[in-house]
C-alpha cells in the first residue's frame, strides 16, 4: 500500500526519493506515528514533502490513494474495542449497587449489546459529526457514569474523521505553484529573481589596503579583506504592450518594477505583439521617441540576459511575413528580428502570462515557442523559477 | 525523548509529529513558515522541553559552511611567529572551534539551531550535507577527525528567500508552520497572556484577523506582532470597546504601530477605514 503511496506521488510530479521513502518506514519503525492515520499523515508529510508549494498536491495524491482507510478503523472500534473497553471500565469504576441495576437492564450481554446498537444508529445518523459522543449524556448510559476514558473511544474514531478532512481540507491550496501569479505572490516570485541576481558572499584580498596597513603596523602583518563585487546580472526587459495585452501588463509590471532595485543593470523597452525594428521606453511617444532594434543590438553587449514579457497572441502573419504588423510597414518580418537576438544573446526566455494549457490552441504562441527554441515560459510561480533556471545556465 | 509541546509553546499536532520523527530518526528538521510565526522559539521550546543545551549558529550572507567546523587563524599565527611566542609550534591553537564542532562535542545531546539558513550563499547547505548526514568531519591542519559522540538534535529555519538543494532536502524533515487559525491563536495567546480579559482578547483578535485580511499589505502582521500589541494593550490599560468603537475619531486601531511596520501599510489601512466609514454614513 505505501510502495502504491509512493510511486502515486511520483506520478503526481512530487518530487520523492527512495531515501526519503526509507525514513518514512524508518519512523514508522521506530513508532513516531504510533498507529493514528492522523499522526501517519503529519509524518508522511514531513518526510516526503520538502517545499511548500508541493503540500496541495501531497495531500491530494494522500486524499486519492488513502481513500476508505478511514472506513476501517472506524468499523472495528465499534465492532470490538468498545466491549472490551467498555466491560473492563465498568468492572472497575461500577460499585456494586450499580452493578445490580445493570443486571436488572439485562445483564452485561444486554448492555452491551444495546450500547454497541446506540453508537452504531448514532454514527449513522451523524457521519463523521465530532459531537455523536456528547449526546451520551442523555442516552441511558450516561447513568452509569462511563468516564472520560470510555469516552475517549468515541474521540478516537472522530480523530480518524478529522484527519480525514485535515488533508481533504487542502490549505496549501494557493502556495501551488501552478497558480497564477496574483499580487500576493509576486513578493514570493520576485525571491526567485533575486536568487540569481546575488550569487557567491566571497571576500576577497584587498591587496593595496594590506600592504598599506602593514606597512604603517611596522611590518607586522595586518591582512583587510573586501566583499567581492556581486549583483553582476544584467537584464533587458521586453513587454509587449496593447491590444490583448492590457489585461496581464499590470502584473508585469508588478513584477519587474520591484525587480528594478535588485538588478543594477536592469534595461526595458515596450514593443507592440512581435519585435520589430523598433522599440520604445515611454508608451506616450512610443511613435516620436524611438528605439531601433538594430541598436539595441549593438548597445547592450551578448552577457545581458533577455526577458520577453507577452501573450504571443495574434496572426501568425505578424510574425512570419514582412509587412505583417497592424501598426506600420514592416520591411523585415518580426521572426527575423527575434533570430537576431537569439543569434546575439546566448540566455533569452519568453514569459507568457497566458495559461500554459491553451497555448497548444493558438499557432502563434507555437511558432515563437519555437523561435525562442522552447524557453517560453508560463508567467506563473513554476514558470518564473524555471525560466530563472534557464537564465542562469 | 518526545515533545509535546511546552507550558509557553502551543504545538499543533503536525509539528509534534515532525519534531518527534527528526528526533527519533536524529535527522535534521527544516522548518519554514511565514516570519513570526515561531520557528526560532521552537528550538529554543525543544530545548527546554528536553532539558538540553542549545547551541545556536545564526547565519548571515558572508557566512560559510567551514565556519560551522572550524576556522584556521592563519594570520595571529604569522604574527606570533614575527613576535616568536611559543604557541606557534603547535598549530592547534590556531584552529578556532565553529558551532558544529561544539554540537558534535557537547556533553549532553544538545539541539543545534541553524537560524536563516537561506540567508548563506547559495552553496552553504551543500557544504554542509556530509557533516549533517554523518555527523563528522576531518580538520585537515591538525589530522583528527571530529566525530559527534551523540548526534545533536538540528533545526534549520529558513525565511525562503532561496531555495535549497534536493540533496540537502531530501536528507530533512520538513515542516511548514501554517499561520495559526483563530482557535490556535486563541491558546497561544492563553499561553502569553493567562490574565488578558476574554472580551478584550476577543476584540483584540477581531482587529488582528481583519488586518490580516486587508489586501495588499506589505508585511501582514503575524503572532509575534500580535503578542506584542497585546502587551501594550495590557500596558497601556485600553478598555474592549476602544477597540470596538468604529465611528470614533480613529480610523485605525490604537497603537498600531506594533502590528503595521510601515508608513505605506498605515496609509492604505487608513485609506481603507476612511472608505469603510464613509459607506457606514450613507
Amino acid at each position: 500500500m505505501f510502495v502504491n503511496f509512493f510511486f502515486e506521488l511520483r506520478q503526481a510530479k512530487l518530487p520523492v526519493s527512495i531515501k526519503e521513502y526509507l525514513s518514512l518506514m524508518d519512523a514508522m519503525d521506530k513508532g513516531v506515528a504510533e498507529y493514528s492515520v492522523d499522526d501517519f499523515y503529519y509524518l508522511s508529510r514531513a518526510a516526503l514533502v520538502k517545499d511548500e508549494r508541493n503540500l496541495d498536491k501531497f495531500d491530494r495524491v494522500f486524499g486519492h490513494v488513502f481513500k476508505g482507510l478511514e472506513a476501517l478503523p472506524a468499523e472495528g472500534i465499534t465492532a470490538e474495542i468498545p466491549e472490551e473497553w467498555l466491560r473492563k471500565l465498568a468492572e472497575k469504576l461500577l460499585t456494586e449497587e450499580e452493578k445490580k441495576q445493570i443486571e436488572a437492564m439485562g445483564g452485561w450481554e444486554k448492555l452491551m449489546e444495546t450500547l454497541k446498537k446506540r453508537l452504531e444508529e448514532q454514527q449513522k445518523r451523524h457521519q463523521g459529526g465530532s459531537k455523536w459522543i456528547g449526546t451520551a449524556g442523555t442516552s441511558p448510559f450516561g447513568a452509569y457514569g462511563f468516564n472520560p476514558e470510555g469516552v475517549r473511544i468515541g474521540q478516537d474514531k472522530n480523530r480518524e474523521g478529522r484527519a480525514v478532512k485535515v488533508w481533504d481540507k487542502r490549505e496549501y491550496k494557493n502556495l501551488d505553484d501552478t497558480v497564477e501569479i496574483g499580487t500576493r505572490n509576486i513578493k514570493i516570485a520576485l525571491r526567485r529573481l533575486r536568487k540569481f541576481a546575488r550569487e557567491g558572499a566571497e571576500v576577497e584580498l584587498d591587496m593595496p589596503d594590506t600592504i598599506r596597513s602593514t606597512a604603517r603596523n611596522a611590518g607586522y602583518l595586518d591582512i583587510k579583506m573586501v566583499p567581492e563585487r556581486r549583483n553582476k546580472v544584467k537584464l533587458l526587459l521586453l513587454f509587449d504592450i496593447g491590444g490583448s495585452m492590457d489585461a496581464h501588463i499590470r502584473v508585469c509590471e508588478e513584477l519587474f518594477s520591484a525587480a528594478r532595485t535588485e538588478f543594477k543593470h536592469l534595461e526595458f523597452f515596450y514593443f507592440h505583439n512581435c519585435l520589430y525594428e523598433k522599440l520604445w521606453k515611454d508608451n506616450r511617444r512610443r511613435h516620436v521617441d524611438t528605439f531601433s532594434t538594430a541598436q539595441l543590438l549593438h548597445t547592450y553587449p551578448p552577457d545581458y540576459k533577455i526577458i520577453f514579457v507577452g501573450d504571443a497572441s495574434m496572426s501568425p502573419y505578424e510574425i512570419a511575413y514582412p509587412g505583417g504588423s497592424v501598426e506600420h510597414w514592416n520591411e523585415e518580418a518580426g521572426q527575423v528580428w527575434i533570430q537576431r537576438m537569439a543569434d546575439t544573446y546566448r540566455s533569452m526566455v519568453w514569459l507568457n502570462p497566458v495559461p500554459e494549457r491553451h497555448w497548444s490552441y493558438t499557432p502563434s504562441i507555437q511558432l515563437l515557442q519555437q523561435l525562442s527554441s522552447n524557453r517560453m515560459f508560463p508567467l506563473t510561480l513554476g514558470g518564473l523559477d524555471s525560466a530563472m533556471k534557464e537564465l542562469s545556465k | 525523548m518526545k515533545f509535546t509541546g511546552t507550558d509557553s509553546y502551543v504545538a499543533s499536532d503536525d509539528l509534534r509529529v515532525a519534531v518527534n520523527a527528526s528526533i527519533a530518526l536524529q535527522r535534521p528538521l527544516l522548518i519554514k513558515g511565514e516570519p513570526g510565526t515561531g520557528k526560532t522559539v521552537l528550538a529554543h521550546e525543544v530545548a527546554k522541553a528536553l532539558n538540553a543545551p542549545i547551541i545556536e549558529w545564526h547565519i548571515k550572507s558572508t557566512t560559510k559552511a567551514q565556519q560551522g567546523l572550524y576556522e584556521y587563524d592563519a594570520v595571529s599565527r604569522l604574527r606570533d611567529s614575527q613576535l616568536g611566542d611559543e604557541r606557534v609550534k603547535d598549530i592547534s591553537n590556531y584552529i578556532k572551534r565553529g558551532k558544529l564542532w561544539e554540537a558534535f562535542t557537547s556533553k549532553e545531546r544538545p539541539i543545534l539551531l541553524i537560524d536563516e539558513i537561506d540567508k548563506a550563499d547559495i552553496e552553504f547547505p551543500n557544504d554542509l550535507l556530509l557533516e549533517l548526514d554523518r555527523m563528522e568531519f576531518y580538520v585537515y591542519e591538525t589530522q583528527q577527525v571530529i566525530k559527534a559522540d551523540q548526534r545533536p538534535i538540528v533545526m534549520i529555519t529558513s525565511n525562503n528567500e532561496k531555495e535549497l538543494p534536493d540533496a540537502f532536502l531530501r536528507r530533512c524533515f520538513f515542516h511548514y508552520i501554517r499561520f495559526p487559525d483563530r482557535e490556535t491563536m486563541t491558546q497561544i495567546v492563553d499561553v502569553h497572556f493567562p490574565d488578558l480579559q476574554r472580551n478584550l482578547l476577543r476584540e483584540a483578535l477581531n482587529v488582528f484577523y481583519d488586518i490580516r485580511e486587508v489586501p495588499g499589505l506589505k508585511k501582514k502582521p503575524s503572532t509575534s506582532e500580535l503578542l506584542d500589541w497585546l502587551k501594550l494593550l495590557m500596558v497601556e490599560d485600553m478598555s474592549p470597546e476602544s477597540l470596538r468603537s468604529k465611528d470614533s475619531k480613529q480610523l485605525i486601531p490604537p497603537l498600531h504601530g506594533a502590528l503595521l511596520k510601515n508608513e505605506q501599510d498605515v496609509h492604505l489601512f487608513e485609506r481603507l477605514a476612511f472608505m469603510a466609514r464613509r459607506e457606514q454614513r450613507q
